[in-house]
């Protein structure tokens, strides 16, 4: 198993010097160059703009400029934000808990009803049941999901008054930010109420955000147990005289993971990446609304940190998928 | 009372295309301590009438049966949770693949203790004990570190062994094997033969072996049921049949046996076992048939006798394997002194 980790780690590194390459020369190839679109249309001195070019490393040669910004990776700089003179990385990490929280949220909301759905469609195949999921999961993997969401706000929010429409609080509670993860924050305040107000908020959007990513789990479930149900295997568990919870539930849906859990990890890895539209629609104070912020502001040195940042943490992401994998699949751990 | 008594055992497909029937009325006998060979080619049947027995089938299958009783149960009458306290423990079964029977993800020793724990009292203590001793039983050298084993880790012959421990776990009363040598190398198939018959003796478990090998049926077995297009057409002692085969068929698949050819070119059977939709009208081997006469195009045969031997065949060989024409005489006599004992029972009754 160590061994397993050791080589699935070495595949990590040069993937993850490829994204700094990505994302160092995303910066250098647009055109112009970042001070002058930072100086805008007033422009500006020459001489101040040769003491910017200085300050931020851009007048060196581009493997020093390369070789600064990696060694300031593994110091913890990417740089400061051109509109807020805030590092980069500290913005990253006030803004990540937000989009964490949500996220784990949307993907165990979609695992904890997509598996047992698609359990549930492939032992009734072909039958109401089974019609009656997988059309359903059709649906929800087809509709736009800012129309989704919009309906549910409508709804929810707007008709039956049951959720909150935005942000992740009431304003009527205030307290210091320990995790940054609201539901643990709002319990340590000991404030009445808090919690119920930060689950009042996460309902919705972690709702639409699990639309998709259930619905691509129920059906890959779906598959996978037809697929696993028809081995040679299975017959051998009926055999035994297992009982038929046993024979599907253990011995089928172990073999059936494997695809499934390959399909919940790439979710989880897209949604940590941020979820732009539904962080957008909720004013959800996570990295997708950052980076589409940032984007929209032309603040390149967040747009680069940003890209980093969000790569390396599908990669490890997929990492731990990985391992995972080697788990659940003896195979791959002992022939890697 | 026989520990397996079948009677008249059909199934049904149902596909596209209407129902097709897999077995025909087949009936099958088994008494404790027998081993008993199932023949035939593929698609003979073999195996879907055992699966049969098992409950095993696909929900597609309709099965009926005039008597299915193992061991005192009526299999036919059983709720799925009542049969599944009988197979993998009274009656248990070993498939033709074994690296795709045993699940990959699950040590050897957790399957093996698995059927232990599903029908025995025992403790995890004991479970694991009586895992190590099955694999010593079934040949499997380090048994205890074998436990720990995936099932790819393991040869198909060794993987054979443990199904064949886990099969026989709770000690079985009836052991069905369906072809559980064709997937496995020659040297290795001898030696699953052979434990499976020193399992046999060593028990009084009866031992059904599905096969369409002719020398593993003269190596193993006491009795043979050949199969054809889902119908029993002969059943004989093993002894017997290899001497005088009553069947045309059965004849014919001894004559394609290598051991016996002569000259440069090995014997066959021409033609291919019928399917759904060229079912011949009379007797279903009648186009197949070096033997076959008129009659049997038209009519299908019945079971008869030939001494020992149950056959289903118009005209069955003879003991030096010629075909019985006379017989056609013979028969219509019959069937009249037939009708006249009914004309009889009904004056009876009437009387």
């Amino acid at each position: 198993m160590l061994s397993f980790f050791l080589r699935r780690l070495a595949t990590f590194i040069p993937t993850f010097l490829g994204v700094t390459l990505v994302a160092f020369m995303f910066i250098r190839i647009i055109p112009g160059d970042p001070i002058l679109l930072m100086a805008g249309e007033r422009g500006m001195t020459d001489e101040r703009y040769a003491e910017l070019m200085a300050r931020f490393g851009y007048d060196q040669p581009l493997l020093t400029q390369y070789f600064n910004y990696l060694t300031g990776i593994f110091r913890g700089d990417l740089g400061e934000s051109f509109v807020t003179r805030k590092p980069v990385w500290d913005e990253f990490f006030t803004l990540f808990p937000a989009t964490v929280e949500l996220s784990l949220c949307a993907i165990f909301l979609a695992v904890i009803i997509g598996v047992p759905s698609g359990i549930a469609a492939a032992i009734h195949r072909g039958k109401f049941w089974d019609q009656a999921l997988m059309s359903t999961a059709l649906t929800g993997y087809s509709m736009p999901i800012f129309w989704w969401a919009l309906l549910l706000i409508i709804f929810f929010s707007g008709i039956l008054g049951w959720t909150p429409v935005s942000g992740r609080l009431s304003l009527m509670f205030y307290f210091e930010n320990v995790t940054g993860f609201m539901l643990i924050d709002s319990l340590l305040s000991g404030q009445k109420g808090a919690f119920g107000s930060a689950v009042q908020h996460l309902i919705l959007p972690t709702i639409v955000l699990a639309t998709i990513p259930l619905a691509v789990i129920a059906r890959q479930t779906r598959s996978a147990m037809l697929e696993v149900l028809g081995e040679d295997y299975i017959r051998t568990a009926r055999a035994k005289g297992l009982s038929v919870f046993r024979v599907n539930g253990l011995h089928a849906l172990r073999n059936a993971m494997i695809p499934v859990i390959t399909v919940i990890g790439l979710s989880t890895g897209t949604l940590l990446g941020g979820a732009i539209l539904t962080e957008t629609i909720f004013s959800w104070p996570g990295i997708g609304k950052w980076m589409i912020e940032s984007i929209s502001r032309r603040d390149y040195t967040v747009i680069q940190g940003g890209l980093l940042l969000i790569a390396t943490v599908v990669m490890l992401v997929n990492l731990v998928v990985d391992l995972l994998y080697g788990l659940i699949n003896p195979k791959i751990r002992h022939h890697g | 009372m026989a520990l397996l008594e079948v009677v008249g055992l059909t199934v049904e497909f149902k596909t596209a295309n209407g129902q097709f029937r897999a077995v025909d009325a087949i009936d099958l006998t088994v008494d404790t301590g027998d081993i008993v060979a199932i023949v035939g080619e593929s698609g003979s049947g073999k195996s879907v009438s055992m699966l049969a027995l098992m409950g095993l089938l696909p929900w597609t299958a309709t099965i009926t049966a005039e008597r299915m009783v193992f061991n005192g149960h009526n299999l036919a009458g059983l709720s799925a949770r009542e049969r599944r306290t009988i197979i993998g423990r009274d009656m248990a079964m070993i498939f033709q693949e074994p690296m795709s029977s045993l699940n990959p993800c699950f040590t050897v020793g957790f399957q093996i203790r698995e059927s232990l724990k599903t029908h025995l009292n025992l403790s995890r203590r004991e479970r694991q004990h009586r895992a190590v001793e099955l694999l010593d039983q079934v040949g499997l050298p380090e048994p205890e570190k074998r436990l720990a084993a995936f099932p790819h880790q393991l040869s198909g012959g060794m993987n054979q062994r443990v199904m064949i421990a886990m099969a026989i776990a709770c000690q079985p009363k009836l052991l069905i094997a369906d072809e559980p040598t064709t997937a496995l190398d020659v040297t290795i198939q001898a030696q699953i033969l052979e434990l499976l018959v020193e399992l046999q003796r060593n028990s009084d478990m009866a031992l059904v072996l599905i096969t369409h090998d002719m020398g593993v049926v003269a190596e193993t077995a006491q009795r043979v049921s050949v199969q054809y297009a889902g119908q029993k057409v002969e059943e004989q002692p093993v002894l017997p049949l290899f001497d005088a085969p009553a069947h045309p068929y059965t004849s014919a698949l001894l004559a394609a046996l290598p051991e016996r050819s002569s000259g440069r070119h090995l014997a066959s059977i021409a033609g291919v076992v019928p399917g759904q939709f060229d079912r011949p009208a009379g007797c279903l081997f009648s186009p197949r048939c070096e033997h076959v006469q008129p009659l049997c195009h038209e009519q299908v045969p019945s079971q008869t006798q030939r001494d020992g031997a149950s056959v289903l065949c118009h005209f069955p060989l003879d003991r030096q394997g010629r075909p019985t024409h006379a017989r056609q005489d013979h028969d219509s006599q019959n069937q009249n002194q037939n009708s006249q004992t009914d004309v009889n029972q009904i004056n009876g009754g009437m009387q």
